[in-house]
């Protein structure tokens, strides 16, 4: 057994972490796409049960996950970017680390404007 | 030498998957990241509501559009996750499980965001 960093470590460095985090956020994002399906189903039942269900969303812990769940799918989108530009163009893997910076750095340039917008509710 | 993701399988059903990630990725980024720019950043949580809905879903082109990021997505979270069962489960008897369950609640999932799209009626409530 051992230490428990042993259970998260494989390699280390950007390429494990990247590979990490984009299979985390693949898996939240998809569990939000199975109860996205499920609050858009209830449209079915008129406008009150959809209106209900969508006041569940307005709440400050749903807008704050709103905000998360956005930046979840926007590294997921980017490093999955960088993930076919090294498939297809073996020579970069050379600068695989570069990459991985260029994703961090993309992500925090729309990422921090998209998130203080979208959290401009709490100073209302 | 490989790329950063998965080892490109040699063939069959497994090189189709690995392309197909690939495929989707790209065509979901601009989809996804459009759906999100006019779901929360144009509009917001506060104004979609049953009406908003329901005048987008008045002409075809925006249920074409979610139908089709619908099972893009769909399909590529599902194989996302067929990936790490693999990866992950290693006894017979699990894995055959996990792989059965995905596949079943894939399908009543993908089938009731399906039926959604296409049979949304405000004229015709369930």
């Amino acid at each position: 057994m051992g230490k428990i960093s042993k259970y998260f470590t494989y390699r280390g460095h950007e390429g494990q972490w990247s590979w990490l985090l984009h299979r985390i956020t693949g898996i939240g994002v998809f569990l939000f796409l199975l109860a996205h399906i499920v609050d858009t189903a209830m449209i079915g039942w008129g406008p009150s049960v959809y209106n209900e269900t969508m006041a569940i969303y307005r709440h400050p812990l749903f807008r704050v996950g709103e905000v998360i769940l956005s930046g979840a799918v926007l590294y997921h989108a980017l490093n999955g970017v960088r993930i076919i530009i090294i498939d297809f163009w073996p020579e970069s893997t050379l600068a695989q680390k570069k990459l991985f910076y260029a994703v961090v750095v993309t992500f925090a340039v729309i990422f921090v404007p998209a998130a203080i917008y979208m959290m401009a509710w709490m100073v209302k | 030498m490989n790329g950063a993701g998965r080892p490109r399988p040699q063939g069959g059903i497994d090189l189709m998957a690995w392309i197909f990630m690939r495929v989707s990725g790209v065509v979901l980024l601009l989809m996804v990241l459009l759906h999100l720019a006019i779901m929360h950043i144009i509009n917001n949580i506060e104004v979609i509501n049953y009406h908003f809905v329901a005048a987008r879903y008045a002409t075809p082109f925006w249920r074409t559009f979610d139908l089709v990021m619908l099972w893009l997505a769909f399909i590529h979270g599902l194989n996302g996750v067929r990936v790490m069962i693999d990866d992950y489960v290693s006894s017979r008897g699990w894995r055959l499980l996990s792989l059965a369950s995905l596949y079943v609640l894939g399908f009543i999932f993908l089938a009731l965001g399906s039926l959604v799209i296409l049979t949304f009626n405000p004229a015709r409530p369930f």
